[in-house]
């Protein structure tokens, strides 16, 4: 139950979560009948201040919402977006989609790896980008399409993806 | 009166109208309607007698899913309602355009429905790619909030609702009605056995209905103008518009509410533009990565549910994919079936295993390195994986348009395998050294 939620976070030092962390993921935990529903948000929450979710951060989240770190570590590596490594200042999500297939994402693919040096899965050495595949974005009317630290950026070609090479926005 | 309940609010070059905008455009008039003067039965009658069927692919009558809810003083509580904003079916683009475009228009869907449930609490279920519409959603809903359309006592009756945006990290499978369900409850999200069907036993072992975008913000216009306006929409039996789309080699692609039953080949002339200039049309998908390929010679059947099951085909979420004829066909193919196996649950074997054989099967053609245990692989995989044989309907999904390939373009198949050279002492070697004596 939520108070359960509430009553555990008081019982336990939260070392390694911030106040604002605990204050957002209870905020969504409010909206289910069990903490565990919060699960997926809440992680997406310490990611969006930490960048990804490490073993430390899943155990404290697990204690947080009344689950066991194995329980809550199935549900994180479920979930392509929950990142259980660290993944660089820029994530490129580029759309493997069919319609984006067929209009050229693969030399978008070559692109970045002939500009940064890394393909699907790797983060360049300065830490600077990761570059991960992403299932269909719901723009094919827009393709190739790719996620630049999930804003979509569409009609992509080899020469205009290059603005988006180049650091944070 | 209106020919595009759903589109109607909707201008791409401006923001979504506010409460304010929606309210003076005659929004939230249904759920006034309903609240004042309809009982939740005279409602799901409306539903029922409009013939409105879901627009996340399977194409089942609203009404009927609706009508196996618990209703009245003794059903079990709460009860919950629960809209499928997962797109992520590949070339599918229309709910996107729904929510960025009108999102109060989702939230007095959800409202409205959750009356006619007498639901509890509803979520969005969002992906979590969508950002700027969950944001957009949030705004609407706490703009309702303020306004009493949400909360204790709407508009001074005696229901009570909730509504919530849950936004998701990825995985396909979270769009399957019971793995959403899993999911919504933080789970992994591995579908679950039917029955108990989630109208009776859903959420949390409670009442639950799960409806697409689309058909909820369907709504409430049916509401307001009832199901004999709604079924006039529609150029055929299937009732309504419908959000069309069309992505591909082609010069307009883009999605469009047109009437229920609007052929193909007006989709793709007049709306989507034609071809690109040096490309033809060689096959198309009528509704999504799991919708069985047609042909140019079916662009004049009326996509809706009837016609296009009839072909061997399902309209799915009638975004149509075109493949033109300079496209590596085997390549696209494995393009697909990538897709389902990286997206399959793991739960059961076929899928799991099954659809990564299938993708290396496709991979070594595509290479011309492909032998004929690929294509006979191929073959035995379309019943394999077939329904009846998996948990849920993620593989079956995938052989609709593996074996419509096989069965449309076989010699693309057979193009790609290379027989082995005969060496001396093998059967093959023999045979031939048998013939020429």
């Amino acid at each position: 139950m939520v108070e359960a939620a509430a009553n555990l976070s008081s019982q336990h030092l939260i070392s390694n979560l911030s106040d604002q962390e605990i204050a957002e993921i209870r905020a969504e935990a409010a909206h289910y009948e069990y903490p565990q529903a919060a699960s997926i948000e809440a992680l997406k929450i310490v990611q969006k201040h930490r960048g990804w979710v490490s073993d430390e951060s899943l155990r404290e989240v697990a204690r947080l919402l009344d689950m066991s770190a194995e329980q809550l570590d199935g549900v994180a590596t479920f979930y392509s977006l929950i990142f259980r490594r660290p993944v660089g200042k820029n994530t490129l999500m580029l759309c493997d989609g069919i319609t984006c297939w067929m209009l050229g994402c693969e030399k978008l693919r070559e692109t970045i790896q002939h500009r940064l040096g890394i393909d699907y899965g790797q983060t360049t050495a300065d830490n600077e980008f990761t570059l991960i595949p992403v299932t269909c974005q719901g723009a094919c009317d827009r393709a190739p399409v790719m996620l630049k630290n999930m804003r979509l950026h569409s009609h992509l070609t080899p020469e205009n993806i290059e603005p988006l090479l180049k650091g944070s926005e | 009166m209106t020919e595009k309940p759903l589109t109607r609010h909707i201008d791409p070059s401006r923001p979504p109208f506010d409460l304010a905008q929606y309210e003076k455009a005659g929004g939230y008039s249904a759920l006034g309607k309903v609240i004042r003067d309809m009982t939740p039965a005279a409602c799901l009658q409306v539903l029922k007698d409009s013939g409105l069927r879901g627009r996340g692919g399977a194409g089942f009558p609203t009404g009927m899913k609706w009508s196996f809810v618990p209703m009245g003083a003794d059903a079990p509580r709460p009860k919950y309602i629960v809209a499928n904003a997962d797109e992520m079916e590949p070339g599918t683009f229309k709910d996107r355009l729904l929510m960025e475009g009108c999102p109060h228009l989702l939230v007095e869907g959800m409202i409205v429905g959750g009356y006619i449930l007498q639901a509890d609490v509803g979520y969005i279920f969002i992906r979590g790619e969508y950002v700027e519409a969950a944001r957009l959603l949030n705004r609407a809903i706490a703009e309702c909030r303020e306004k009493g359309f949400l909360g204790n006592n709407i508009l001074g009756g005696d229901w009570s609702f909730e509504l919530h945006v849950h936004t998701s990290a990825g995985r396909y499978i979270c769009g399957e009605e019971t793995a959403l369900l899993n999911s919504l409850e933080g789970k992994r999200a591995t579908p679950r056995a039917k029955p108990p069907f989630p109208q009776v036993s859903g959420l949390w072992g409670k009442p639950t209905i799960v409806n697409n975008v689309e058909t909820l913000c369907n709504l409430p216009a049916l509401i307001d103008y009832g199901a004999e306006w709604f079924k006039q929409l529609s150029l055929t039996e299937d009732a309504g518009t419908k959000l069309y789309g069309v992505s591909g080699r082609v010069k307009n692609p883009g999605c469009w509410e047109l009437p229920m039953g609007t052929p193909m080949r007006e989709l793709l002339q007049e709306y989507a533009g034609g071809m690109c200039d040096g490309y033809g049309l060689k096959t198309f998908l009528p509704g999504g990565a799991s919708t069985p390929l047609l042909l140019p010679e079916h662009l004049d059947t009326p996509m809706d549910y009837t016609h296009i099951g009839k072909l061997g085909s399902r309209l799915g979420t009638g975004t149509a994919i075109v493949i033109d004829d300079q496209v590596d066909f085997i390549g696209a193919m494995k393009n697909l079936e990538h897709f389902f196996a990286q997206e399959s649950c793991g739960f059961c074997t076929p899928c799991r295993d099954g659809l990564p054989w299938v993708e290396k099967a496709l991979g070594r053609l595509q290479q011309r390195r492909g032998q004929r245990t690929d294509l006979e692989w191929l073959q035995r995989a379309t019943w394999m994986l077939n329904m009846g044989n998996t948990f849920c309907a993620h593989a079956p999904g995938a052989m609709g348009p593996l074996e419509s390939a096989l069965k449309y373009f076989p010699e693309e198949f057979a193009s790609r395998v290379v027989e082995p050279k005969p060496q001396p002492g093998n059967s093959q070697g023999k045979a031939a050294a048998s013939t020429s004596t």
